[in-house]
């Protein structure tokens, strides 16, 4: 468990259960976010981000476990709860006939003071396309299109699913402004992605969930801290004799030899500390056989490394 | 209703949300406009009935069985029933289809709107197309001669609302569970089918025999008959409007059993 903050949790999920057709897709699933902080939610393609969030946003009903938000039942509650909470859903949600600001305009006319809805275009880039039809924006436009709709109310809790996918750097670059001064305005901002650098970037609590569940939470330090802090990754010639090669790299009188791994066909990595002596004996190994070293990464570990390592390579 | 949670004071929600009246106007506003800011929803809830209404009121291209009466009063009920079904039926179930495909029924439903107001707005907004039809309608056949009997206006209207509940029911039934693409076929094969074959703008005594009978049950049918039973003869039909009724009730049970807000 997280350690206990100061100020109650916005959102607080406990042993979630979902099954589709008797498949259980999300499955014992713990979650907290808290006011004032951003909570990322990261995971591969079907580890069950989007139903754990919209089991928070009262669209699905739980098959197990509890959900609260703002101490409400979203199902129960919805009524008491709907005007405090902001939603973005993953495929935006927006009507396509209609110009993008009357979108906007329309959700913001649910709300007794929604926010100024042509300071909240400006602030995203919204104005040039105001009056352009919903079916003929870019994904990115429409994503900050449904980013809009999901703040102009002033909620207390913000459901963001993959915001920024889709999205251009400047555009990403505004999303992400927008997230931060949410955050010290003391919302609660949940969102999912599976983008490494947004979560590295936002986040103050990410929780790595796959398969269902939560296999791994904390802050981005404490998670990168986890394991050893820096890596060594190469490029040169594919297929390599990982063995030899590991042996060569393992330093005397070590109990076990180092694995090197081929990541991609000519990306390999070394699963041990980094150390002048590991670069060394690297450069001396692909010497004698005359291979050229095209690229050599020493690097504190990312968080996509972490990711990869908790999660798995393979494809999904 | 449960007790109110700690934060569901009536002092928190006014709060935040609009109150639910001005939600439900504005969801009603925004479809209305939609319909009439959408070419094909315009062409099928409003130009297509007034084409229509011209070539069967002045054209003798189609045998109509008009016993006694002119042509333009059995014609122009039929295709003000004709207006109410591709308003509700048609135009609402592929707008609805296509918003539960796109998330924007998920989407509204996260808002203070809710699902409630969603349906509300939805409903306001077909009774207000479908006013905008049947005067548009209206206006067109008095221009081309129509004399409806006035004795029959009471039971006209009640027959133009219950058809509007039936149809509508049926189109959220379809748009609710079927794929967006199918509705689209779907929703334009009823109109069509149903205005030809169903005794909506044709009288069901035009109708091979069996089938009229069976026909003139049928929400189409029923509309059609309870229309011109009303303004041609002055009359209350009151067993057609029953099985609108009927019809409504069924097919509203039906949305509530089968609907699916996501697809």
């Amino acid at each position: 468990m997280l350690g206990q903050t100061s100020s109650p949790p916005a959102v607080e999920v406990r042993g979630l259960v979902k099954r589709y057709d008797g498949r259980a897709v999300v499955d014992g699933l713990d979650l907290h976010a808290s006011p004032g902080r951003v909570t990322a939610v990261l995971g591969p393609n079907g580890a069950g981000k989007t139903t754990t969030v919209e089991c928070c946003e009262g669209l699905r009903t739980p098959d197990g476990g509890t959900v609260r938000v703002l101490g409400l039942d979203p199902v129960a509650d919805a009524g008491a709860l709907r005007p405090r909470v902001g939603v973005m859903l993953q495929d935006a949600g927006l009507p396509t006939g209609v110009p993008s600001l009357g979108v906007l305009r329309h959700v913001a006319a649910m709300y007794a003071r929604p926010r100024d809805v042509g300071e909240l275009a400006e602030r995203l880039g919204l104005t040039p396309f105001a009056r352009t039809t919903v079916r003929r924006l870019s994904g990115g436009q429409r994503q900050r299109l449904a980013l809009a709709t999901a703040v102009v109310g002033r909620p207390d809790v913000v459901f963001l699913d993959e915001p920024s996918a889709g999205m251009d750097p400047q555009a990403r670059r505004a999303v992400w402004s927008l997230v931060e001064e949410l955050r010290s305005d003391g919302v609660a901002v949940l969102l999912t992605t599976h983008l490494m650098d947004e979560a590295e970037a936002l986040a103050d609590e990410v929780a790595v969930v796959d398969h269902g569940r939560v296999i791994a939470h904390g802050s981005v330090p404490a998670l990168l801290a986890g394991a050893d802090s820096s890596t060594l990754t190469f490029r040169t010639a594919p297929g390599l004799d990982l063995a030899a090669l590991g042996a060569a790299l393992t330093p005397a009188g070590a109990p076990a030899s180092a694995a090197v791994t081929e990541t991609g066909p000519g990306s390999y990595a070394v699963d041990s500390p980094a150390t002048p002596a590991l670069v060394a004996a690297l450069a001396a190994w692909c010497a004698d056989r005359d291979v050229l070293l095209a690229r050599v990464d020493v690097g504190r570990r990312t968080l996509e490394d972490v990711f990869l390592d908790l999660t798995g390579r393979n494809l999904r | 209703m449960t007790a109110p949670a700690a934060a569901d004071t009536p002092a928190a929600r006014a709060d935040r949300a609009a109150p639910a009246g001005r939600r439900v106007r504005a969801q009603a506003g925004f479809e209305t406009l939609a319909v009439l800011r959408n070419g094909e929803q315009l062409l099928v809830t409003l130009i297509i009935p007034v084409v229509a209404l011209i070539a069967l009121g002045r054209g003798s291209f189609l045998d109509v069985g008009l016993g006694d009466a002119e042509r333009i009063d059995v014609v122009t009920p039929g295709v003000l029933g004709l207006a109410v079904m591709a308003g509700s039926l048609t135009s609402q179930a592929i707008a609805t289809a296509f918003d539960r495909r796109n998330g924007v029924l998920r989407l509204l439903a996260t808002t203070p709107l809710g699902r409630g107001g969603l349906l509300a707005g939805k409903a306001l907004a077909v009774l207000a197309v479908a006013a905008l039809q049947v005067v548009v309608v209206s206006a067109t056949g008095l221009a081309l001669g129509w004399r409806p009997d006035p004795a029959g206006l009471p039971g006209a209207v009640l027959a133009l609302l219950l058809g509007v509940a039936a149809f509508t029911a049926l189109a959220l039934l379809l748009a609710g569970t079927l794929r967006a693409e199918a509705v689209l076929a779907v929703a334009n094969l009823l109109l069509v089918v149903l205005a030809v074959v169903g005794g909506l703008v044709l009288p069901v005594a035009d109708l091979p025999g069996w089938w009229a009978s069976v026909a003139q049950w049928l929400p189409p049918g029923a509309l059609g008959e309870a229309l011109r039973a009303s303004l041609v003869d002055g009359a209350f039909p009151a067993a057609h409007l029953a099985a609108l009724a009927a019809w409504a009730l069924v097919l509203a049970a039906a949305v509530r059993r089968w609907f699916r807000w996501s697809s």
